[in-house]
Parts: structure tokens; sequence; C-alpha cells
């Protein structure tokens, strides 16, 4: 069935496994009554469950949550940071700067694109050792046609968040897993044609996860919120400034690299 | 002695700001592509003159300008069926703000189902294929392209309804009229073959899919042309928001739910 006919048993009915509210009765998350079976979920718990359906184990937990408070700079110049900011300085309110912030997070030069890539090269990655492919081969065919993701940084080569990731990882017990294996001798191999290529906190993360038994799908969403907490004191800061003051741009700030000073009178009626 | 530091510089080839002789923060004049925005365009040039030369950087001949401002209007509303539309209702309804409206009509406008991916997607395809019914034939036989990214994978030949039956009325209206405007190649060619590449898709020709030819028609990039298309298509999110709110929830729907595993075997 398709077209008109496919669409006409969709209307006016939802059919969900994923829950609903029984408004002044109940609520019910992934088959389970919110309330009477869920309440003492904390909120990473409850968040991690939404997206896999499945329960984690604390220290699973612990290291999850250790993901997101390392990676959490409130930092106003960090670009996603600084949308929060600016939307305090020109008073917008708090969710529409925190929602264009983390919107903003999913990008291609940080964010959301990096940790993908890397979390889909490590199980490609995996997929073809199994089927007997060398490493050093694999690492070589992909830098042929796209970069690897998960390792060298634009700024410096060093992450100050691995040592503590992997320490709390160690911690946990969780730092044994085939990904996180494969995530190092990933980076042995490109060290050797470049230093700085060291792995970063998206190669960690991604590696981290795939060992926790997230899908790609699921990394996706899990990943979204990782930057979350460092936004709101962003916002905070500048919306208790005066007004306008969060780094304000002078006339004198903006360089002009375009074409001369013409007439809209005298245009030619040229296609660009 | 330290050097003093390097100012902070924003880069632009678009707008040139010279600062009020009293305050650097004030602009005395702006210019767009090197046109004095406020001391000439405004009362000569038209607003989809003013957008074309933005995006473009020059100043768009009349046929151009009456392809966008034509284009423009067939997008303005994608209306209350559209779900971008219905996202924004849903800010509407619930009373949330004016920018929250509009943000959720952007993400869920943004997607590959008649969203501003798809007209990527569909830009990218008509500069891979052009005019050649071959090329189209080619693309459509390919495998999906699935190399990570943000977005889902493609589960449609972007351009194309994948519920459709048959070309619909509006997106065969817009056609002609674009084709009979548009002097490049593609809008004209596919008038001609619609029915060919239909056939080659195995889908209608959507609204999205005249789009794109348009704005390759017109110069833009697959970039631009996603912008373009994101913001052509907010005037009808935000009248239908408006409209909502004022009619208020009771009268619209909330639709009825079947919940396939209720712990209590019940359902709201």
């Amino acid at each position: 069935m398709n077209g008109p006919d496919f669409l006409q048993q969709h209307t006016d009915r939802l059919k969900s496994r994923m829950g609903a509210c029984f408004p002044g009765e109940r609520a019910v998350f992934r088959g389970h009554d919110l309330h009477a079976e869920l309440r003492d979920m904390d909120w990473v718990e409850l968040f991690v469950f939404g997206i896999t359906g499945r329960r984690l184990t604390p220290q699973q937990l612990r290291l999850l949550h250790a993901i997101w408070v390392y990676t959490s700079y409130p930092d106003a110049r960090i670009w996603n940071n600084r949308v929060a900011a600016l939307a305090g300085s020109s008073r917008s309110t708090p969710t529409l700067a925190l929602a264009a912030s983390l919107a903003v997070s999913e990008a291609t030069v940080y964010g959301g694109y990096p940790s993908i890539s890397a979390f889909d090269f490590f199980m490609r990655t995996r997929k073809k050792i199994a089927q007997g492919e060398h490493l050093e081969e694999i690492i070589h065919s992909e830098r042929q046609t796209r970069r690897i993701y998960g390792y060298g940084r634009p700024i410096t080569s060093a992450d100050e968040r691995l040592p503590w990731l992997l320490d709390r990882a160690h911690e946990l017990c969780l730092d044994q897993g085939p990904y996180l294996r494969l995530a190092f001798d990933v980076e042995r191999v490109l060290l050797k044609d470049n230093p700085l290529l060291r792995m970063n906190y998206a190669g960690l993360v991604a590696a981290l996860s795939l060992d926790l038994g997230f899908s790609a799908g699921e990394f996706h969403l899990f990943r979204f919120p990782m930057t979350f907490a460092g936004m709101p004191p962003c916002f905070l800061e500048s919306s208790q400034e005066t007004e306008g003051a969060f780094l304000p741009l002078s006339c004198a700030h903006i360089v002009y690299e375009g074409a001369p000073k013409r007439s809209w009178q005298s245009r030619t009626a040229q296609p660009a | 002695m330290s050097s003093p530091k390097k100012p902070e510089q924003i880069h632009t080839r678009i707008w040139l700001e010279e600062q009020e002789p009293d305050n650097p923060f004030a602009a005395k004049t702006a210019f767009c592509h090197g046109y004095d925005v406020y001391g000439e365009l405004l009362g000569q040039a038209r607003w989809t003159e003013m957008l074309y030369l933005l995006f473009r950087g020059e100043a768009p001949t009349d046929t151009q300008t009456r392809l966008l401002d034509t284009l423009a209007l067939a997008l303005a509303n994608p209306g209350p069926r559209d779900q971008s539309v219905h996202a924004a209702m849903c800010g509407g309804v619930g009373g949330s703000t004016a920018a929250a409206c509009l943000m959720a009509a952007l993400a869920v406008g943004a997607g590959q189902l008649s969203g501003g991916r798809e007209l990527f997607l569909s830009m990218e395809l008509w500069n891979a294929c052009g005019t050649d019914l071959a090329s189209w034939h080619n693309r459509f036989a390919m495998p999906a392209d699935t190399t990570v990214s943000l977005w889902p994978a493609p589960a449609h030949p972007p351009g194309f309804d994948p519920h459709g039956v048959s070309t619909a009325t509006p997106v065969l209206q817009t056609l002609i009229c674009l084709a009979e405007i548009s002097d490049a190649a593609l809008l004209p060619w596919l008038q001609a073959h619609h029915l060919d590449l239909e056939t080659a898709a195995g889908l209608p020709l959507a609204m999205s899919g005249v789009a794109a030819a348009a704005l390759v028609d017109l110069g833009f990039t697959p970039e631009q042309g996603e912008m373009l298309y994101l913001l052509l298509r907010l005037p009808g999110a935000a009248v239908h928001a408006l409209e909502q709110k004022q009619l208020g929830y009771k009268k619209f729907p909330f639709f009825s739910i079947e919940l396939e595993n209720d712990p209590a075997g019940g359902s709201p």
C-alpha cells in the first residue's frame, strides 16, 4: 500500500510504543508507569532509557554523566555558547537562547558531525577488521577519500578532557571495551604520520559510547545536550550585564572586502 | 613593551558600514555589495531584488527578479497541512513566543521531506543531471548514498513526492508559470519533460523539485537555495501560528493515541 491509501491509514490516530499521557490519571513512558515505576530514575537515566529502551548500570550512567560534565564549558566565546550569550545581551528569553545554542551545536567543524563521523568510522573499521582487513590499510584508504574524525584539534593537539574521562572510565571498569582499544590503535597509526593527530574528545566519547552498546542513531540523540550545562551561565552573565554590552562590534570591527561603491540607477541589466 | 593587540575583525564581502561621526557603533551609511542601501536602494529596489543582491552579489535582471518574485509567492505558504506549518501552529496554539513558532517551522521544514534539505539535495541533482534524461535515469538507479551525515539517509529521490499519485495541480501551475518566465535552461526543459522524469523516479514531481530547478536557473548554489527556501516558506508558518493562537486550543486537534504497550492495558 502506498500513496494516499498509506497516508489515510495514519490519519487522526497515533500508534505508539513510546508513551502517552492519561490526563488526571497517569503517564506511560516506554511501557512503564512514569510515576509508579520510574520516578526514582535520575534524569540522565530516564533520558537514555527514552532513547534506548535499556536500563544502564550505575557505572555506565556515571560514565555518561562524566561525558557531559567534562565538556560543559561556560566560555561565551565558543560559538554555540556565544549564541546563548548574545540572546542574553539582546534580552531574548532563556528558552530561545538555549534552544538556539543547542541547535547550533549540531555543527560540522565541532559538535555533532565530528562525533557521529568518529562513531561511524569506528563501526565500519571494526567490521572491516573482523572481515580480515588490516588497520593500517583501512586508515590509509579512508584518508584517501575523507578526513578521519576523532583525532586532532585546531588550536592544540592536546585535549585536556581526555585524561579525566579515561580516569573515570578506568575507575568504573569501563575502559576495556573493543572500541576503545581500536580507538587507541587508530591513534598509534595516525601519530606515525602526524604527531598532531592525537585522539580528541569526539573520538573518545564515540569509542566509549560504542562500547556501551549505543547504535549510531542512539548516539546522535544522546550526545545532543553534551555541552548544554555550559550554556545557561553564558546566557545569565550577559543578561545581567547592561543590554548590548556583550562583545559589541563597532563599524571598525567589520572589514569589507567586496565590490566597490556603485550606483543602483546605472547598474547593467546583465545577469550575475 | 608588548605590542598593541590586533583588533578582532569580521570579514565580509557583502556589507560595508561607515560610522556616524559621533558614534563608531552607529552606521551612517550601509552598502550592500557596493550599493547604498538607505541612500539609494530604499524606495527604488524591490524586496526580491534585494534578496537576489544579498545572495548573489549582483543585481538581478528583470527576468530574474520576476522569476524569484513568482517563486517566493508560490512558496510563501505551504498551507496548514504541511508539517512545518503544523509545527508552527503547535507553537501558536500553546502561546509560544513568535520566534519559537518560526524556529519550530524551520526545524521541521529543514528536513528531507519537503524541507530545506530536500531542496538542497534536489539542487545537487539538478546540477549533476541538468537536462540529460539519461543522467537522471542513472542517478535514480544508483544506490542511496550511505556516507554518514547529520541527516538521515534519504528515503526518496529529492524533489519528488513519495506519497503522490500524480503531479499536484499547484506544482504543475507553478512549473508552467515559472517556465514561462525563465530564460535559463532547466525550467523550460522540466516543463517539457516532467512526465519522463516522473516515470524515471517512479514518483510525481514535488514543489521542492520545481523550486530547486528555479533556484538553479537563478544561479544560486545549493547552500544558498536551501537558505532561501527556508526563508521563503516562513510567512505561511507565521500567519497560521498567529491564527491558531487566536482561535485557541479547543479548536485545535489533539488526536487520539493507541498505546500498544500500556502496562494497565488502557488507552487515553
